[in-house]
């Protein structure tokens, strides 16, 4: 009986790690992930998240824990900086929702399938 | 020095009074006929409705004189100061109508002709003066502005600020209104803006004011460029200029400075002898004759050029870059680079030398901080970098040896790959989001391309919150395929500096293109009625991320340093709810106007349509929503 509850509990929490659904509402509005990453999760100065290839443990640490800050440098110096986001700021609930809709997000094509991208390409 | 100007009993701003009570009384005296004029279908005259006599009239409002009434000026000194603008042969003067200017305001359109200069309605003096920063960076010489007294040039002095960090060239006229509007008035007019302009002065006669025009305009035209300011009393404008008409003087540039010929040779041993040298040219060029130089310059040398700010270096030379991942220069050269800080700071590091070519040692005040950190440089030669680059190739040239060539050459090969390799990583890079929604800006530049490479286009925005993507995809070779960014990094000049600039694009036929951001356009939106108004023909391309974005992410940043969450980062940042309809305001102002656009397919349609309007010689806005950055 025990194992059960645990295993429901276990479940349950994986079923709320794959909202995607609430992932879009806390990358796009609320936690306005897209400012850095762009709301394709690609386009910006923030690290290229699609496609994602962090598992979810290292996503987790990557939102926790980023680089440090230069020392002596200011937040408007650090335009390439991911800001720090604790448990506190940012449930892992809702990190788990993010990390899940970003891993909707669509790739891009390939340069070379694009015909204006071989024009300009082919261009002296 | 006054005994040059006719006496007057009348105060200058009585003059208007009386023009205004003399066209008054003009137009009782010929009333009838007047009325008559104006009205397109008079109706039948009614019974007992018929004019008055000759009598009457003379009973009534006295027998009009053929001779000028005594109040009227006729030569006002104001028209003299327009026989001195006109011999700066300025095309245009922006202003924000101010009474402190009206006399010279009501010359220039009446005894001037409103051509050289012809006048420009703007909305706000801060537009007026980004306008002619715009133009000047197009047009190599300045724009006048005029600007009220105190609260015109306050408006102005972001503008100002911009131009002056910029190293451009602004020629401005402020008004001192007497005793009329005492806020209108200052002691010291200049002083509230005196650390972000070059020179000012405030001519007491029509004479002095002659030698302050063409000097003012000579020191705005010396590297380093910068703004200056003449400040107008109203009486020098409105008062008689008298039978002894000063002279205008003659307008001689001052020739741009040289480096010291022994400080070039030096500087041309060092790179001569350098295994990876490496070219950093920010404001070099500043003709057409700039980008040949350093074009010359740099396949003498073999050397990479890293290009910024304005077009210093076409964009598709396989010598642009920066050399390529590795490629540790050991002997840098500077050209106007205005902070060198960085650059000495990391050859020290590595034991590398570092030369700047600059004026801007050559001129040095200001509270503002904007002239750099101290560099610890190895050469630093005090000059306009293309005034220098004439002898500094010349002596690379005789220093160089056969065995050099060959190294020049072997070196040559390797930086045509990288910047092959850097070409081809930036087509890949330019496939991220292709298809997303809202519009990346890779795509927009991307898909802009071929709609004007066949065209004599012209880019008259920054390309710094757009990712570079046209210096990484179009091919831009021509001095006026991009102006550059706003100099001390001011918000509200993009939109004004565009149409400046297209304005002096105009008369060459070109297709200027800006690709706008939505937060600077909405510190004045009027410039748009501006650019309908004076049929300017610019292709605006909103960059709308409905957001001062740059704030979203410093605030972002911030937010995570206090540990407090970035949920909230959008207050105080974002240009949404409700969402600003750009198309709908072009419209407004006149203008053709297409969006808002999300869907990339989109695009290509739309642009298409708003050039049609602009090659006809009309401005046009497309808003596309777009992923921030």
């Amino acid at each position: 009986m025990t194992k059960i509850l645990v295993l429901a509990l276990i479940l349950s929490g994986v079923a709320a790690a794959q909202n995607p659904g609430n992932g879009k509402t806390l990358f796009n509005t609320k936690y306005r992930c897209y400012a850095c990453h762009g709301f394709s999760g690609q386009n910006g100065p923030g690290a290229r998240l699609v496609p994602m290839k962090l598992t979810r443990e290292a996503f987790f640490t990557f939102v926790r824990h980023p680089r440090a800050p230069r020392p002596g440098t200011s937040p408007a110096g650090q335009q390439d900086r991911m800001p720090p986001y604790s448990a506190k700021e940012l449930p892992d609930t809702e990190l788990a929702d993010i990390y899940a809709y970003i891993r909707t997000l669509p790739d891009s094509p390939p340069a070379k399938s694009i015909p204006l991208l071989n024009k300009i390409a082919g261009e002296n | 020095m006054m005994s040059c100007l006719a006496t007057s009993t009348r105060t200058p701003s009585n003059r208007r009074r009386f023009l205004k009570q003399a066209a008054s009384a003009a137009a009782i005296a010929a009333g009838p006929a007047i009325t008559k004029a104006q009205e397109p279908a008079a109706p039948p005259p009614r019974i007992g409705a018929q004019p008055p006599s000759a009598r009457q009239l003379a009973a009534d409002v006295g027998v009009p004189s053929t001779q000028a009434p005594p109040w009227i000026v006729e030569h006002p000194g104001s028209d003299f100061m327009v026989d001195t603008l006109k011999a700066l042969n300025l095309e245009f003067v922006a202003a924000n109508p101010g009474t402190s200017f009206g006399g010279l305001h009501e010359s220039l359109i009446n005894y001037g002709g409103n051509k050289m200069p012809e006048l420009l309605t703007c909305c706000h003096e801060e537009s007026a003066v980004a306008m002619a920063h715009g133009y000047a960076k197009i047009e190599g010489r300045p724009m006048l502005t005029m600007l009220h007294g105190t609260v015109g040039l306050q408006h102005a002095s972001m503008a100002i600020f911009n131009a002056y960090a910029d190293r451009v060239p602004v020629l401005m006229i402020v008004g001192n209104w007497g005793n009329a509007v005492q806020a209108h008035n200052a002691q010291d007019m200049a002083l509230m803006v005196r650390d972000s302009i070059k020179w000012d002065d405030e001519p007491k006669t029509l004479a002095a004011f002659a030698e302050s025009a063409i000097k003012a305009y000579k020191i705005a035209m010396t590297p380093p460029m910068g703004p200056v300011l003449l400040v107008l009393d109203e009486d020098l404008q409105a008062q008689a200029m008298g039978a002894a008409r000063p002279r205008v003087p003659r307008v001689t540039l001052t020739t741009p400075p040289q480096g010291d010929s022994g400080a070039v040779l030096e500087a041309a041993r060092l790179l001569v002898a350098a295994e990876r040298p490496l070219i950093m040219a920010q404001r070099a060029a500043r003709t057409p004759n700039g980008i040949t130089l350093l074009v010359e310059l740099a396949e003498t040398l073999q050397a990479p050029v890293n290009n910024s700010e304005r077009v210093n270096f076409p964009s598709r030379h396989a010598l642009a870059g920066n050399g390529g991942q590795g490629y540790q220069p050991d002997v840098t050269l500077c050209l106007e680079v205005n902070d060198v800080s960085g650059t000495a700071r990391a050859a020290r590091a590595r034991n590398a030398k570092v030369v700047s070519i600059s004026a801007q040692g050559l001129y040095q005040k200001s509270n503002l901080q904007d002239a750099g950190r101290f560099a610890d440089v190895d050469l630093d030669i005090a000059g306009d970098a293309e005034a220098t680059l004439p002898a500094l190739i010349d002596a690379c040239k005789r220093l160089i040896t056969a065995d050099r060539k060959r190294a020049f050459a072997e070196r040559g090969v390797q930086l045509a790959e990288a910047h092959r390799k850097a070409r081809a990583r930036d087509i890949e890079l330019a496939a991220i989001g292709w298809d997303a929604s809202p519009v990346s800006l890779n795509r927009l530049c991307a898909e802009l391309w071929p709609l004007i490479e066949n065209e004599d286009w012209s880019l008259v925005s920054w390309q710094g919150f757009i990712g570079s993507w046209p210096d990484r995809l179009w091919n831009i070779d021509k001095h006026y395929q991009y102006i550059g960014g706003q100099g001390a990094g001011g918000m509200g000049y993009g939109a004004p500096a565009a149409a400046g600039a297209a304005l002096a694009n105009r008369r060459h036929g070109r297709l200027s293109i800006a690709i706008q951001t939505d937060g600077d356009l909405m510190y004045a939106p009027g410039v748009l009625w501006t650019a309908a108004h004076h049929r300017i023909p610019l292709l605006t391309i909103m960059h709308n991320n409905r957001a001062y974005h740059q704030e979203v992410m410093h605030l972002q940043r911030q937010a995570g340093l206090s540990g407090r969450g970035g949920d909230r980062c959008h207050i105080g940042t974002t240009l949404t709810d409700p969402n600003i309809d750009y198309a709908t305001v072009a419209r407004g102002f006149g203008l053709h106007g297409e969006g808002p656009i999300s869907d990339p397919a989109q695009l290509v349609p739309a642009f298409r349509r708003a050039i049609e309007v602009v090659k006809k010689g009309e401005p046009a806005l497309i808003d596309v929503v777009t992923q921030p950055r």
